[in-house]
């Protein structure tokens, strides 16, 4: 069967089984664009680039199948590389096709060329420049093979126009043939034993869980180990929902706004369990002070995060759904009482749980509005599955904080670049990945001015998301940052709250929009949202400009000298 | 060879620089843009190249680059763990320099005169270099050996007047297994 370039592509897209493609079509990918009309695949038509790559990001984090995104050359390709970056850092399968000028035009600085693939090297696990037709199918087998197994990661198809107006000879490949590529899946049975025996000895161990858990799609396995041997998890901002918050081991989240038992566990921590998470700097604080006292198992699909930061005592490269089980039994092989031997740490922990609880105050008079409270309602009238997507600022720390995940894959958010503008597109495709399921997107008001426009995507293309905007009229983060360490000298920070008029933006992009100031108008409010099934919702929440995020870890002190917040010093 | 050890080495820090020194034989697919990946790994993370070489192997799917790397800049377990990300790289093999046959190509181009020409001449006999061209006042000078034999040649060129000099940076094989084979086959007769 003869197909041209183009139909090809599309065709090896279907045979990769995609449902969905977020893109926006221009002159050099315009030939793939025809045959997609006679594809089944649907396409979303984004408002700007960087709302495909998100909204993919989206779509791959809830469904765990690789978001696929699709643009034209040049400035489109260069739009798209935030996302691609993002994909890369929080290891999401992503596959994107980028259309290139011409073979013949490459190199000449033509319209709309970009070195798509040069630019892209550092932000892909890998990419790909085809330069004949008949390496199409070839290319997007590799593409999602590499995307979605072993660490995963965005991978991007440069596709020069004449190569999609080329005719080719159909083919499939029958297997993938990359012989520099073999993941690890396999612990090493020796170090598993090695890591059984550390953990039936320590007193004060903690399963410090990444989002390479989720990734791994091992949360079963994680559960049957924490509660076979009673050990208290901590869960990473990647990782929130990996367990349980309602579980009572499950000791929320670590690092510079984790809360206090979390942050301080480790600290005092004999054994760290680290499955799937990577000793950032967001976690660690000042590494030289991290967890002083522990030995370290590390458990990662990815050789190079064994020793990146912090030497492990036990390094173990494998899958984690395949480790993880492993692990239980050989631990149940040595018939320690772990349980036991481990009951005055979890009263320890539970002191400081009690004493040092997340917390803020309310004015009963509903005034200003806290921005906590309003997280706090919004879970509390929501069902418990609901996907929480976030921003980047404070409201993303208050979300992480507050929210209780008891779901693998219902938190979404932009962990380790810290994209702002993230949002509404990764909600948007995190509601078509699972449109069974609410989908609750918390932003702040300088994040929402980054992407908002993929609103009128999701209007158009009737993809029901909610917006909650947790508007304090700042760049919030930073401005608590100039409070705290710049002497309160205010540059640059302040937004304004009725600048843009967030209400009229959302209608005009066919949401509704609410608006609410004070916290006896919340529950009418969120009330009104969940009703509304047949198209986007926004609310604009005019939030308390003061407030701050905590407990803190200052910026290059150690997790020792987290600050704790107003509320929890009262109390002390 | 007739070379002393008193031949002064340049700058007299070939021993410090060798200490810092890893020598990576990377073996990888031969394709378009892999040193591309290569180069932009070792600048992204930060580490640092002092040299680098790269040539397709008798099987012409392969290349095979060796890269000597400043192991100060980054441990080197790291840097290999992430050149082994690359997809295209098959095989990463560290070569230590004490057990490894490592060769350099050193080219110069000299100034003479007609008295010191044949002190020129003399020179490059003495190293086993071979003159490769020769102009109506220049010569331009051959020199294959180990990286510290370049050193020193380099050194005494020094006291001609230089027009240009160039350097190839290393290639290196790990040194054969001189043991004779004893009753059981050993497996490091094998090449790993
Ligand atoms: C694209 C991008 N630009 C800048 C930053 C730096 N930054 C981090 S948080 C933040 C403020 C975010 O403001 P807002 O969305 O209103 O959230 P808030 O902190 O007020 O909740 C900024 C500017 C970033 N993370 N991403
Ligand atoms: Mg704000």
């Amino acid at each position: 069967m003869q197909l041209t370039g183009a139909q090809a592509l599309i065709k090896s897209l279907e045979m990769e089984q995609v449902e969905v493609i977020f893109g926006l079509p221009g002159g050099a990918i315009l030939p793939v664009y025809d045959p997609l009309l006679d594809s089944t695949i649907r396409h979303i038509l984004v408002r700007h680039e960087q709302g495909a790559g998100h909204a993919a990001e989206g779509y791959a984090h809830v469904t765990g199948r690789p978001g696929v995104a699709m643009v034209t050359s040049g400035p489109a390709a260069t739009n798209i590389v935030t996302a691609l970056a993002d994909a890369y850092m929080d290891s999401i399968p992503l596959v994107v096709i980028t259309g290139q000028v011409g073979t013949s035009l490459i190199g000449t600085d033509a319209f709309q060329e970009a070195d798509t693939t040069g630019i892209t090297m550092s932000v892909t696990k890998h990419n790909w420049l085809i330069t004949d037709a008949s390496q199409i199918p070839t290319v997007v087998r590799e593409a999602f093979h590499v995307a979605t197994t072993g660490r995963p990661g965005p991978v991007l198809i440069d596709l020069p126009k004449d190569v999609s107006n080329q005719t080719m000879e159909w083919y499939w490949p029958e297997s993938v043939d990359l012989p520099g590529y073999k993941p690890t899946l396999k612990g090493h049975p020796k170090m598993i034993q090695e890591a059984a025996k550390l953990i039936s000895k320590a007193l004060r161990p903690v399963l410090y869980v990444g989002g390479g858990v989720l990734r791994a799609g091992a949360t079963k396995e994680l559960l049957a180990l924490a509660e076979h041997c009673r050990i208290p998890v901590v869960t990473t901002l990647m990782a929130r929902g990996a367990f349980p918050d309602e579980n009572p081991l499950c000791l929320g989240m670590p690092g510079m706004h984790g809360n206090y038992t979390a942050v301080t566990s480790m600290q005092k921590s004999d054994l760290l369990i680290t499955l799937g998470a990577r000793f950032d700097d967001r976690v660690t604080g000042n590494v030289a002070g991290f967890a002083p006292y522990a030995k370290v198992i590390h458990v990662d699909i990815d050789p190079a995060e064994l020793g990146k930061i912090r030497n492990p005592d036990v390094p173990i490269v494998g899958d984690l759904k395949l480790v993880i089980p492993e692990l239980t039994r050989e631990i149940k092989k040595l018939k320690v009482d772990i349980k036991t031997q481990l009951e005055p740490w979890i009263a320890e922990l539970n002191t400081w749980r009690e004493k040092y609880p997340l917390s803020y105050n309310q004015d009963p008079g509903g005034r200003p509005l806290k921005p906590q409270y309003v997280i706090e309602r919004l879970r509390q009238m929501a069902p418990p599955d609901t996907i929480v997507v976030s921003g980047v600022g404070q409201h993303q720390m208050w979300a992480s904080q507050f929210w209780k995940f008891n779901h693998p894959n219902t938190w979404v958010n932009s962990g380790g670049l810290g994209t702002m503008g993230f949002a509404v597109p990764a909600a948007l495709g995190a509601k078509v990945g699972r449109p069974d399921k609410v989908v609750w997107a918390i932003d702040g008001d300088g994040c929402f001015q980054m992407t908002a426009q993929e609103l009128v995507t999701a209007t158009a293309e009737r993809i029901p998301i909610k917006v909650a905007i947790l508007n304090n009229a700042y760049l919030g983060m930073v401005r608590q940052w100039q409070e705290m360490f710049y002497d309160q000298r205010y540059s640059e920070v302040y937004l304004s709250p009725d600048l843009p008029d967030y209400v009229k933006w959302a209608e005009a992009m066919g949401c509704v929009g609410i608006r609410v100031d004070s916290a006896d108008e919340v529950e009418v409010a969120i009330e009104k949202a969940n009703s509304i099934n047949d198209r986007p919702v926004v609310i604009d929440f005019r939030t308390d400009t003061w407030e701050k995020v905590f407990p803190m870890v200052p910026a290059g002190k150690t997790n020792d000298e987290i600050v704790i917040g107003p509320q929890e010093m009262e109390k002390k | 060879m007739t070379f002393s050890s008193s031949v002064v080495p340049m700058g007299g820090n070939r021993a410090n620089l060798e200490a810092k020194h890893h020598v990576l034989s990377v073996l990888v697919e031969n394709k378009s843009g892999v040193l591309a990946r290569i180069a932009q790994l070792f600048s992204r993370r930060g580490y640092n190249i002092y040299s680098l070489s790269v040539a397709p192997t008798e099987d012409e799917r392969f290349s095979r680059v060796t890269i000597v790397v400043d192991v100060e800049s980054a441990p080197l377990e790291q840097i290999t763990k992430q050149l082994h990300k690359l997809i295209n790289v098959l095989k990463i093999s560290e070569i230590n320099a004490a057990q490894a046959v490592e060769y350099e190509l050193l080219m110069g181009s000299i100034s003479t005169s007609s008295e010191t020409r044949s002190e020129l001449i003399e020179l490059v006999r003495i190293f086993d270099g071979k003159i490769v061209d020769v102009g109506f006042d220049k010569l331009t000078v051959m020199l294959a050996g180990t990286p510290k034999m370049l050193d020193d040649f380099e050194a005494l060129l020094g006291a001609y007047p230089i027009v240009e000099i160039q350097r190839t940076g290393r290639v290196a094989l790990q040194k054969l297994d001189r043991s004779a084979p004893t009753r059981a086959r050993s497996k490091s007769g094998k090449a790993s």
